[in-house]
């Protein structure tokens, strides 16, 4: 019956083999328009005589970079100047989504507030921020902080810490022979903790008997760990600043690039965070809450147990686009001499080596891979949270 | 941002625009939109900078006028694309400008991989730097371990590593964007120490401020020959450019200055004069422009001396003596080949 039908419908008035045909086109035609533009510029970038290839990643890059926590130097190549600003943007980015997730969730709760003042104080703080363009606050945050700290020579000083114009330095920890074993002390404490939490859950199910043990666990690990820093002789040394000609030298230093264009990042997405807490929050039903108190549960463990795991299945949606906003606004850092990827590869290498199509080539794979990490993780914890129906 | 975005629209405006771009002569296009689109500093006072009626003024805008004069017989025919360091080469290979003439120093690298031409020298620069007096500084040699301000994308910022290297001196670099911020940067006090070329070092100084507060340090750390920059491969465009300044720098040489001019070509038997201005013979013809472009050069923008006097000369704000960017007969550099 069924090769009676095919064999009466004409190969083109299939909808299945239409469908692919149509697909097959479309994809020979994306092909062929994608290979005319790649060869079209590889064609016209060597009649120009422009430069072309990867090649210059290997070259010396001769110019300095103000933060670097891999080791760079004025001879390094473009390949590691490259490397030391993607860690850079890395760096504000992690950072910045970490302060900016705190500072949300502490304003988006207080604007709910039954108290008058703290709730008022945190609408202001959440319309200021979200309606002002992030670029200007960056320079007021950089201006604003360089012009009330004072100069190198009249330092704020608190014992060994110093702070002026140029940063906040700091003793810079030295780590000696014997660190691995408060490594390993850290790492077997941590070990330790997830037994106990496991033990504790499996104990509850079993007799209903509740045991503290996230704050048992912090214990564990604080004192475990101190305590293995002392037994393997404290094996951290410090590298204290020390004021001279012209700056602090020595020790540790947070420049105030770095702290502007945190504070900036952090605040600012901070206060489209707490508009999405405060709306996962209303929209679990007051019914939630009440219904929890009848069973005799304390206010703490409602929020915790009931009402946030359902606002968080309303939060995280919007959260991950805050946090992909915030990764890609790291950007503008590079307004206000924050080294990051924008200001060290499309700036300065793309300016030295005159190669623009691959430099920004390579800034927007970064930023790509760098949005699409942070969406997986997301969309990963996104389904952990939600609702299982069972 | 909107440089970020600027600058990927431009790589974009290359890989698309690319095939019309490279062969087409650069002549023939702006002599059919009927002005020429001139890239400058976002603002260098004495060398590009507008005023507060959006008027640009300074060595580089009369680089760009004197073409305009050559081509359209009237120098006010440019207009003008602001462009930061990092923005400038993108927009000159896009074809987004058709010359850039914006205190471009002329180094190797520039000249033989971005697909750009260097056409002359209008000015010889050397990098400096400039301190606050109370420092107590008197020579670059006692800066090991200053913070050091700087703009991005120049060759200031290799020169500033390369120096302190050779000298194995500590710094920290603060590299800024742009200019103005990088200025303001040190305003503020972040930096002990703003370094550009020494031009760019007076003009900035004029601009803060508390001038007397800040001292240009003796040292010249580099060589700078700043000069306009075309796309490499359209030599017709290159001859006009770099002959405009020719042009210019001999007018000086044979005392041919804009108030005379007038009166030197009805006048003069001199032949060689006589050939600049167009009086005898027709010297614009193999460029593509008429017998009178040298004339209308000097007529509307005036000799080289005349632009270095009323931009960053003694009595200007910037005030820079003549130095080395004087002609070879008074002791400076300045040579340029013969018209004839």
């Amino acid at each position: 019956m069924s090769e009676n039908i095919k064999s009466n419908t004409s190969f083109l008035n299939d909808a299945g083999n239409r469908a692919l045909l149509f697909q097959a086109v479309l994809l020979v035609v994306v092909l062929a328009v994608g290979y005319y533009l790649f060869h079209n510029l590889q064609a016209n970038l060597q009649t120009q005589g422009i430069s072309t290839g990867f090649a210059f990643l290997n070259e010396p890059a001769g110019f300095p970079i103000l933060i670097h926590l891999i080791e760079y130097t004025e001879a390094g190549t473009y390949g590691r100047a490259f490397l030391v600003a993607l860690i850079n943007t890395i760096l504000i980015s992690l950072m910045g989504i970490v302060l900016a997730t705190i500072i949300g969730v502490i304003m988006g709760l207080a604007r709910l507030s039954q108290n008058w003042l703290v709730a008022r104080l945190a609408t202001v703080y959440i319309e200021t921020l979200r309606n002002l363009p992030l670029l200007l606050q960056m320079f007021f945050w950089y201006f604003a902080v360089l012009a009330a700290l004072p100069h190198p020579r009249d330092s704020i000083v608190f014992g060994d810490f110093f702070l002026n114009k140029r940063g906040i330095y700091s003793p810079n920890p030295i780590f000696e022979d014997g660190f691995g074993v408060v490594i390993f002390g850290f790492l077997a404490t941590i070990v330790a903790s997830i037994g106990l939490v496991i033990w504790a859950k499996k104990r509850q199910t079993r007799t209903g008997l509740w045991f503290p043990a996230y704050w048992s666990s912090l214990g564990i690990i604080v004192i475990g760990t101190i305590a293995f820093y002392f037994l393997a002789g404290s094996p951290i040394t410090f590298d204290l600043p020390e004021a001279s000609r012209f700056n602090v030298k020595g020790g540790m230093v947070l420049v105030p690039e770095f702290v502007a264009v945190l504070v900036a990042l952090s605040t600012y997405t901070g206060a489209f965070i707490a508009e999405i807490v405060r709306a996962g929050i209303l929209s679990v039903s007051w019914g939630q809450t009440e219904a929890a108190r009848s069973l005799g549960m304390r206010d703490s463990i409602t929020q915790r147990l009931i009402v946030l795991p359902q606002a968080l299945r309303v939060i995280i949606p919007p959260l991950t686009s805050q946090y992909l906003n915030l990764a890609k606004n790291s950007s503008l850092g590079a307004a206000i001499a924050y080294p990051e990827l924008v200001a060290v590869v499309m700036g300065t290498t793309l300016n030295q080596t005159g190669q623009a199509i691959e430099t920004i080539g390579l800034c927007m794979l970064v930023y790509g891979t760098l949005s699409l990490s942070i969406s997986f993780f997301m969309n990963w914890y996104n389904k952990k949270m939600s609702l299982i129906e069972r | 941002m909107k440089s970020n975005v600027g600058k990927i629209l431009s790589t974009a405006a290359i890989a698309a625009t690319i095939s019309t771009g490279a062969a087409a002569a650069t002549l023939d296009d702006v002599k059919a939109k009927g002005f020429i689109q001139c890239g400058v500093s976002t603002g260098v006072p004495g060398f590009s900078n507008a005023d507060n009626k959006g008027t640009w003024s300074g060595i580089d805008v009369d680089a760009c006028r004197a073409v305009s004069a050559a081509i359209f017989g009237d120098a006010d025919k440019v207009k003008y694309t602001p462009l930061s360091a990092k923005e400038r080469f993108t927009a000159l290979q896009s074809g987004e400008i058709d010359i850039l003439s914006r205190n471009t120093t002329w180094t190797y690298t520039r000249d033989t991989s971005l697909g750009l031409d260097f056409t002359t020298t209008n000015f010889y620069d050397g990098q400096g730097f400039m301190v606050r007096k109370d420092l107590g500084v008197e020579s670059a040699m006692d800066l090991d371990g200053a913070t050091v301000c700087t703009e991005q994308g120049t060759t200031t910022e290799l020169n500033m590593a390369d120096f302190f290297r050779k000298h194995s001196m500590d710094y920290v670099p603060v590299v800024v964007q742009k200019a103005d911020e990088a200025l303001s940067a040190y305003a503020s006090g972040r930096c002990d120490v703003y370094t550009t070329d020494k031009s760019g070092l007076a003009a900035h100084r004029s601009k803060l401020s508390d001038p007397n507060q800040h001292m240009i340090l003796p040292e010249t750390i580099s060589k700078e020959p700043l000069g306009p920059v075309v796309r490499h491969g359209d030599n017709q465009w290159k001859d006009i450019a770099t002959w405009a300044l020719f042009v210019q720098i001999n007018a000086e040489e044979m005392g041919i200055t804009s108030k005379n001019v007038a009166k030197i070509k009805k006048e003069s038997t001199d032949p060689g004069i006589r050939r600049l201005l167009g009086a005898e013979g027709n010297m614009g013809e193999s460029l593509g422009l008429s017998s009178d472009w040298a004339y209308n050069i000097i007529a509307e923008v005036g000799n080289y001396g005349e632009v270095f006097e009323r931009n960053v000369g003694p009595n200007t704000p910037v005030g820079l003596p003549r130095g080395v960017n004087n002609l070879w007969t008074e002791g400076g550099v300045l040579y340029a080949p013969p018209v004839r």
